[in-house]
């Protein structure tokens, strides 16, 4: 790792113009991502601000009916919370098919969404990487795309986003509570907190120099039936190939996340549509403007056989 | 990659010795705390109770909590395996919960109760989860076993605890089993394989906690 200094911010507004005003400065919770990318020096902030103690650790009930989770709650705490575990059963599924016991009990919210990709060749320095490196090209399209993205991609990056979280907290409609540097508060709505690659891949959020998640924000249960399934290389401890988060209404209205496919995590309005069609039609609608290399070509087949698994077994149990 | 690891390794024994003679300098105040290092990064006073026992180092930021177990504290039970959260062999237990040591900085941890294997027993006073290792066969060559049974005496509260695994049916019922112990466990790999005899080894803790 790079010489860096530390130290413990003391409030959220502290934490959030020390990091504006701070040349190379960072936020750490977890340090599950940043520190491992700090040592292949992939990452390599000068001042690290330790956010673990501005006692955003809290899950609460809104007024609207819906539940704030404090940005430093760990993966594993949200995973086992009564309310989530009842009302959000598809955010404790993501949460627990990600990463290992050791990992959850350190990773946060707020870190979780924030995690990078993990494109073989972003971690790679030797390689050329758009993310990594603006304008240096990248080494995995006509490289080895395995497990990149096939959705939201773009000619300078096809880096999947690997949360298995932020797919469920995109099925929910969760919103992203920040405090900017100004000390001004804001809500972004998940839909818009990651930005597709474009030709700035190293851009990857909406969030602006200094500012700091705080929360993130649930609407108020949505009942139904709560799935997460995430296929991979092993049965454990790896990240999705591809992942669906589903909620099944009762009514027949039903909604559809990916993981493992996307540059962010994806939802399509028209899959959603589809949904009382079945799940080739929802695959169909899902997977429109698909862009596969040949390498990756196989998770479109992946993503339909899942969701016609989940509607099985969605249709044994009623 | 190299070089950068004999840096680290140099500064590492560098700081070692001002570790070695922290106790004597403690408690560290902010003055120490300005103290220099070689590479111009500030040392910073941290304090752990470390087993029981509470140490005061001058650690450099970028010292983990595995390096500083290891290369400060002379605890050289809980092992380095990959140094990047993939295998478990750093599991130790932080405020009651294990992670991986190897992807936290010590200077996170300050003021917070830290055991590590050296901990949980000794030859002659095992803990439970150490006795059924031995009698079970749970390890080979031994390498990963530290992080084995930090993990295991830990799932084995989370179960207690009810906090639910991918694998738990109904998110609500959480119950002991084959399949949650080796979930539970996946992030602690084992490259000699001792997979079915760390499960036996915990099965016999779990039936002898229950009695
Ligand atoms: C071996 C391994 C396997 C894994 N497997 C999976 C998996 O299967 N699925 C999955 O989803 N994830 C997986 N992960 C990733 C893991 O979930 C993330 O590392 C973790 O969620 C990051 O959270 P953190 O709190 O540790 O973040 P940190 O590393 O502390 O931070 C990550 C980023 O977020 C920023 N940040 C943190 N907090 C704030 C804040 N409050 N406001 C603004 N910025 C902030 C930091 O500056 C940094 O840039 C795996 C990780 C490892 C090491
Ligand atoms: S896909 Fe994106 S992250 Fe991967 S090498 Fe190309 S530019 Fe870098
Ligand atoms: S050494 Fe920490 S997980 Fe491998
Ligand atoms: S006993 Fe050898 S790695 Fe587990």
């Amino acid at each position: 790792m790079k010489p860096f200094t530390y130290s413990r911010a003391t409030s959220v507004a502290d934490a959030a113009k020390a990091a504006a005003s701070t040349q190379g400065a960072r936020f750490i919770a977890g340090g599950t991502n940043l520190l491992d990318l700090m040592k292949l020096q992939i990452e390599t902030p000068t001042h690290l601000i330790d956010v673990n103690h501005l006692g955003l650790d809290r899950i609460e009930p809104t007024p609207e009916g819906g539940l704030r989770i404090g940005a430093l709650v760990r993966n594993t705490d949200l995973a086992a919370d009564k309310v989530v575990r009842r009302d959000y059963g598809v955010l404790s599924r993501a949460l627990l098919a990600g990463a290992s016991g050791q990992l959850r009990n350190k990773a946060t919210t707020a870190g979780n969404l924030l995690q990078r990709t993990r494109c073989p060749y972003f971690y790679d320095t030797n390689m050329p990487c758009n993310k990594r490196k603006p304008g240096s090209g990248c080494g995995a399209i006509g490289g080895i795309s395995r497990s990149l993205a096939i959705l939201g991609v773009s000619d300078a990056c096809i880096a999947q986003h690997p949360s298995d979280m932020a797919v469920a907290m995109r099925l929910l409609d969760a919103q992203v509570d920040t405090v900017g540097a100004d000390g001004v508060a804001r809500a972004i709505p998940i839909a818009d907190f990651h930005m597709l690659p474009g030709d700035t891949p190293h851009v990857e959020t909406a969030l602006k120099s200094g500012e700091i998640i705080t929360s993130v924000t649930l609407p108020k249960p949505i009942g139904g039936t709560h799935v997460y399934r995430k296929v991979r290389d092993r049965a454990s401890y790896a990240f999705a190939l591809v992942s669906v988060a589903a909620v099944f209404g009762k009514d027949g209205g039903s909604r559809f996340a990916f993981g493992g496919i996307g540059a962010k995590p994806w939802r399509t309005p028209a899959a959603d549509a589809a949904a009382s069609s079945g799940a080739k039609a929802v695959a169909e609608a899902a997977l429109s403007g698909a862009r596969t290399t040949h390498h990756n070509d196989f998770k479109k087949t992946l993503v339909e056989r899942t969701l016609a698994s989940l509607y099985r077994q969605k249709e044994a149990r009623s | 990659m190299p070089s950068d690891h004999l840096t680290r390794r140099s500064l590492l024994q560098g700081s070692a010795a001002i570790a070695a003679a922290a106790p004597a300098l403690a408690p560290a105040g902010a003055a120490a705390a300005r103290q220099t290092a070689k590479e111009g990064t500030g040392m910073i006073p941290v304090e752990l109770t470390v087993n029981g026992r509470e140490v005061h180092l001058q650690l450099d930021p970028r010292t983990t909590l595995l390096d500083a177990l290891r290369e400060h504290l002379h605890l050289t039970g809980t092992k380095k395996g990959c140094d990047q959260g993939q295998c478990g062999a750093c599991t130790v237990i932080v405020e009651g919960r294990r992670i991986n040591s190897c992807l936290t900085l010590a200077v996170m941890h300050d003021g917070e109760k830290v055991t590590t294997i050296e901990g949980l027993g000794t030859p002659d006073k095992l803990h439970p989860m150490q006795r059924a290792f031995i009698t079970h066969d749970g390890y080979q060559c031994g390498y990963c076993t530290p992080g084995q049974i930090c993990s295991a005496v830990a799932v084995l509260e989370e179960i207690a605890a009810g906090i639910p695994s991918h694998v738990t049916p109904d998110l609500d019922k959480v119950s002991l089993s084959d399949s949650e112990l080796r979930e539970r466990m996946s992030g602690n790999i084992c490259r000699c394989a001792a997979y079915p005899n760390i499960i036996a080894a915990m099965n016999d803790v779990a039936g002898e906690t229950k009695a």
